[in-house]
């Protein structure tokens, strides 16, 4: 049985016990009302704020400031409940989850503090149900809870085939290790955050709440689905519009689709607005590059509908006619002779 | 599975359906249900009539009685586990699936093929050796039709031994979850169950890929785009990949020193290509598709394979010198006659036959059954 700390609850306030132990100590909505706390709402402002800059939040994580590190992390999701745009609650939740993933690689590379490391792989244990190990140096973790994650990674280098296995075991270091949960960190986080209901919040908060609705705007979209986009298409777009997280292929077949299609840059750029971990001028890039502009002057194409099968973003309805491409979609076929 | 067949002839069918019946009635004792009866799902084929599958089969006795009665040509079971194994896909409910590997002669593709394999023209239906338009009349309407050959039989034996390295010692299966069969045609299944990897549904693909060793890239194997160092090269010693790529580029100590040299010439883009080319050497050649479908009917241990008449067996203890051609072919030898067009010479049970062009020959039953379950021959 592992004891957390004041510091660990600061590292991972997503946590039950962190829950539990705000709890203990009596606060509630009302008190949060108080210009007591007005550090802690500027403080869980910020780390909203931080997060739509795609970049990490920095915890200050001397002793004095413990309880306002784990109250604003709670504040900031009353606040963003109550601005209820999805878009930004997810990059809230995919900016605490690459914070909780620094933590995490910190705490699992600390050898000589066996608590410490304890405590890592306790989390990855009871949250995420792996088991992770050590063998000399490297970490390890099992084949099939490995492929199970590493299977949503575009890079081949996360391929099973380009790993150290060794009797059923993938070989891994520190900052594998936590990067491959990343997503389920990110999916934890926003649903902690789905979960909790709020009756009505302090007229302290409305200030803050009025800014980040602002603040949200930036990343709303307005692109119009045309009645004749194949629901694959039609289903990419609508998970981008949600600021969910949409996967490399997905983001792929959406943009060589729009491309095709004689959609230009400027059209599409906007779209990807919405995504967790939108930065503008990287999307700008990748689609010159798809679109042939860049690099080698290589046009991408739509990838076919078995491709996309495989990837898990095929929603098939009858209108598609066994088609082989969603470039096809709508499209009068003639039949074989 | 899968191609269409075509259709049996009327006394065909009865000498092969009596000589089937025979072999169910008379060994029941090595025909068997799969562990969790009552969790898979079960399938067969009669000759000249389609798949008849989710179905439910509770014992030995229920699945005796199915092939005393319906005589099937070819029986199935899955490999996946359902909480209503005969209700329709959708309504199944899948819970996890044994993987399972199917190695085929075909897919090796040794140099003797050619002296082994012959053609049966569709539109004539004339047979004759092995080439790609039928001699009597142009049709390009073939069926290649593929006869007994122990050198095949080596081959994928080697394949299975590799296969089996791989997965014990990369993948950390037990031996004995692990089952090889001779699949009753050409070619080996191995079935593995209660592994960590039932519940897996498409991260299968990354076992597959592992398995044959595809999309493998330098980096991980001591080459990058920076780092010149040759020690980062994985030595011969090594566990998985690292230690078989080494084994394949630098074969002995020796030649090691200059192996690498020859490699950082060549660069990234080649060193790239080599470990693709490394696939046909030291990559397992597996059917990818059989693997990655979790809600397969595979065939059944103990049952027969109308490709050939020979039944599916388990090799018991894996050896170098089981003989598929000797240890699955049960039907009896009872002198049959036939009229034979098989223009490749076969062996079975340690005995020669053929090549027959249009003769009417008698021959064990077993042989004859073979030729006809090819297509080479007919009931006379």
């Amino acid at each position: 049985m592992i004891d957390l700390g004041k510091e660990d609850l600061a590292k991972y306030p997503f946590l039950a016990e962190a829950g539990e132990y705000i709890r203990d100590r009596g606060f509630n909505l009302e008190e949060f009302g108080h210009s007591d706390f007005k550090p802690v709402l500027e403080k869980a402002y910020n780390r909203i704020q931080v997060a739509t800059t795609g970049k990490i939040y920095n915890s200050d994580l001397h002793l004095d400031n413990l309880d306002s590190e784990i109250l604003s992390f709670v504040i900031s999701i009353i606040m963003l409940k109550s601005v209820g745009i999805s878009s930004l609650t997810r990059r809230f939740s995919l900016a605490e989850a690459r914070r909780a993933e620094r933590y995490l690689q910190q705490d699992i590379n600390r050898s000589k503090d066996s608590s410490r490391v304890e405590l890592a792989f306790k989390i990855l244990r009871d949250v995420f149900s792996i088991d992770v190990n050590i063998i000399h140096d490297d970490f390890v973790i099992s084949v099939s809870d490995y492929v199970h994650r590493a299977i949503h990674f575009h890079e081949k280098e996360w391929k099973l085939v380009n790993r150290r296995v060794e009797n059923g075991l993938v070989y891994l270091n520190s900052h594998e290790t936590v990067r491959l949960i990343r997503r389920e960190l990110d999916n934890y986080i926003n649903s902690k955050i789905q979960s909790v209901s709020i009756p009505s919040v302090p007229k302290a908060f409305d200030e803050y709440v009025s800014i980040l609705r602002s603040l949200a705007k930036k990343f709303t979209s307005t692109f119009e689905i045309s009645t004749e986009y194949p629901p694959c298409i039609k289903h990419a777009i609508e998970v981008l519009d949600k600021g969910e997280n949409l996967s490399h292929s997905g983001r792929f077949m959406l943009a060589t689709f729009l491309l095709t299609k004689g959609k230009n840059i400027e059209q599409i750029v906007p779209l990807f607005k919405n995504a967790p971990d939108y930065n503008e001028k990287v999307t700008r890039y990748q689609l010159e590059h798809l679109a042939g502009k860049t690099g080698a002057g290589k046009k991408y194409s739509c990838p076919s509908c078995d491709k996309i099968r495989s990837e898990d973003l095929c929603f098939e309805i009858p209108e598609c006619n066994n088609i082989i491409n969603p470039l096809q979609f709508g499209k009068k076929r003639i039949k074989n002779a | 599975m899968g191609k269409k067949e075509s259709k049996m002839h009327e006394k065909n069918l009865a000498l092969v359906e009596g000589a089937f019946k025979k072999y169910y009635f008379d060994h029941f004792d090595q025909i068997h249900v799969p562990p969790r009866t009552s969790e898979r799902e079960f399938g067969y084929q009669k000759f000249n009539l389609g798949m008849k599958r989710h179905l439910a089969i509770k014992n030995d006795q229920d699945l005796h009685l199915l092939l005393m009665t319906q005589i099937p040509s070819d029986v199935y079971c899955s490999n996946g586990y359902y909480s209503f194994p005969n209700l329709p896909m959708a309504e199944k409910d899948w819970k996890e699936a044994d993987l399972i590997f199917d190695l085929d002669a075909k897919d090796l593709n040794l140099p003797c093929r050619k002296d082994h394999t012959c053609i049966k023209c569709n539109n004539c239906q004339n047979t004759s050796i092995y080439q790609t338009t039928c001699p009597n009349c142009a049709s390009t309407k073939i069926e290649i039709k593929s006869v007994t050959c122990q050198n095949c039989i080596s081959g994928l034996k080697k394949e299975v031994k590799k296969l089996l390295t791989i997965l014990k010692e990369d993948l950390g299966i037990n031996n004995e979850d692990i089952q090889v069969f001779f699949s009753g045609n050409e070619g080996f299944h191995v079935h593995v169950v209660n592994s960590q990897y039932q519940t897996l549904t498409r991260e299968r693909t990354e076992l597959i890929d592992y398995i044959m060793f595809k999309g493998a890239i330098p980096e991980s194997f001591g080459f990058t785009k920076q780092n010149f160092s040759k020690t980062s090269f994985p030595e011969p010693d090594e566990k998985g990949w690292g230690g078989r790529v080494s084994k394949a580029i630098f074969n002995s100590k020796a030649k090691r020193t200059k192996a690498i040299q020859q490699i950082l010439q060549g660069g990234y883009s080649v060193f790239n290509s080599r470990l693709e080319k490394l696939q046909n050497t030291i990559g397992i050649k597996i059917d990818p598709n059989v693997t990655a479908d979790i809600h397969r009917i595979f065939r059944l241990g103990g049952s027969i394979n109308s490709k050939s008449g020979l039944s599916k067996i388990l090799c018991k203890d894996f050896v170098d010198d089981f003989d598929p051609y000797l240890e699955a072919c049960f039907i009896d030898d009872e002198e049959t006659q036939v009229l034979a067009n098989c223009p490749v010479q076969f062996k079975l049970k340690n005995k020669k036959y053929g090549p027959y062009t249009n003769e009417k020959i008698s021959v064990p039953k077993y042989a004859a059954i073979y030729m006809i379950c090819k297509g080479l021959a007919d009931a006379s």
